[in-house]
């Protein structure tokens, strides 16, 4: 009890909220890393997967992808990044490595929410005249969308994890109050920023979890 | 890397020994695996020992709990929420969080990787539980088991194609999530990428990580091996 004590009262010293590596500098970091990389991540997934799941082909790379992603040690991609001429660019192997994590639950979850569209109400669509690309904005994509969001949740959740351990690495963010801890033997640093990173995960993990409860509303409400 | 640009990055020091790949600090280099010979096959021990001393803790814990899940409705709400949220926290954070319980030593890693490990098995298992047809039951408890055989002979063995792949998906993170335990000096192949980082040693980093990757792969196999033998049946319905 006496670490937690002193956790907090770390946590409550306004030192360590300001400054270069105070706690504010460290989370607008990580949010930031967390907000761009799952954007740019999104960019590079979510048309391939939908464009792959309308033509109803590359499933086996699709589905297969995030198996890969599972089996390759995040702290591995971080540091061979690190070790590439990419490692003399500030925060960019970073960013690599956030977004080839993010990117295998983002494509698996939307190309398996285009395939699990009924089969049916495709048919139908076709029936009724619509082209190709009305099919896929008018039909498919909102009837996919649940299965997408929760690709989009899980990569927001494997996002702020990656960025954290990006700070074993060298890079920005929450987990460089961790390692710092671990630098300097102090174990009240280290639980104290554990603990913002922890908080900041569920909070991400909640916020995703609000608007998923919130979303059905309108997705159902849309052209489907 | 061709000749011209070896010379070019090379100070002239390096270049009386041409032929050493480690001098040149190469990504792949055969000098490397002949010369720490020893270093590797320590690492991938430790590596393979946090794995499944882990993976069988995890398994030994999350077994009762989805049984209990299963059995008592208002119990499966607790279970999978604390699980899910214990999955959230990020590796890092988590050994960080059981430092001051554990200290600076391999059972803090183990302790890590077992709670990541409940997710999975308690979820697949509770799955693979649930799937079990009812007939199936009443038929088990009308030719008289009782409660603990119906769940030994007739509802575990249906429940394992779902358990077995999720020891499958818990045993290959726990493979890459001990690299984590670098942090606190206990993380088996991921040591050599955590000091090969330090010194900058490409050939270090490049073959810990592949063999982690080797790792979680033949680990897999061997899982899904094992998983063919244990549900012949699953087979047989196929064919």
């Amino acid at each position: 009890m006496t670490t937690l004590s002193h956790a907090w009262s770390w946590l409550t010293t306004s030192a360590h909220w300001h400054g270069e590596n105070g706690i504010w500098h460290r989370l607008g970091e990580h949010l930031w890393l967390t907000a761009l990389c799952l954007l740019l991540s999104c960019l590079i997934a979510l048309p391939v997967a939908l464009v792959l799941g309308h033509l109803g082909k590359g499933g086996a790379l699709a589905v297969n992808l995030s198996n890969i992603g599972r089996a390759v040690p995040t702290f591995a991609v971080l540091v061979l990044l690190l070790l590439t001429p990419l490692g003399r660019h500030g925060e960019a192997p970073t960013i690599v490595a956030l977004i080839l994590f993010a990117v295998p639950p983002l494509l698996t979850n939307a190309y398996v929410g285009m395939r699990e569209v009924d089969r049916d109400v495709v048919r139908a669509a076709r029936g009724m005249g619509m082209t190709g690309s009305q099919m896929l904005w008018r039909v498919e994509l909102p009837l996919a969308l649940p299965l997408l969001l929760t690709g989009v949740r899980i990569a927001a959740v494997q996002l702020v994890a990656t960025a954290t351990l990006a700070a074993l690495a060298g890079g920005g963010g929450l987990g460089r109050i961790i390692t710092a801890g671990f630098n300097l033997a102090s174990t009240p640093q280290v639980v104290a920023g554990a603990v913002l990173v922890a908080v900041f995960a569920l909070l991400v993990e909640a916020i995703f979890e609000v608007a998923q409860r919130l979303a059905p509303a309108w997705a159902r409400g849309g052209p489907s | 890397m061709t000749a011209g640009q070896l010379t070019a990055v090379l100070p002239p020091a390096d270049a009386g020994a041409p032929h050493d790949c480690l001098a040149r600090n190469e990504w792949i280099c055969g000098e490397y695996l002949s010369t720490r010979r020893q270093i590797l096959w320590d690492a991938v021990v430790q590596h393979l020992q946090l794995t499944a001393v882990s993976v069988v803790i995890g398994l030994a814990v999350a077994l009762p709990l989805a049984v209990a899940a299963r059995r008592w409705r208002w119990a499966a709400g607790p279970v999978l929420g604390v699980t899910t949220v214990l999955y959230t926290i990020p590796s890092l954070a988590m050994f960080s969080l059981l430092l001051p319980v554990y200290g600076l030593s391999a059972t803090l890693v183990v302790a890590g990787l077992v709670l990541y490990s409940l997710t999975l098995l308690v979820r697949n298992i509770l799955a693979g539980l649930r799937a079990v047809p009812d007939e199936t039951r009443q038929a088990a408890r009308g030719m008289g088991y009782g409660p603990v055989r119906l769940l030994l002979a007739v509802e575990l063995p249906l429940a394992l194609p779902a358990a077995m792949a999720g020891l499958r998906i818990a045993t290959v993170s726990a493979v890459s999530l001990v690299t984590v335990g670098a942090i606190v000096g206990y993380g088996g192949l991921g040591n050599l990428i955590y000091s090969g980082m330090n010194t900058y040693f490409k050939a270090q980093v490049l073959t810990a990580s592949v063999l982690c990757v080797v790792i979680a792969i033949a680990a897999d196999l061997v899982l899904l091996f094992a998983q063919r033998l244990l549900t012949p049946w699953t087979r047989a319905v196929r064919a």
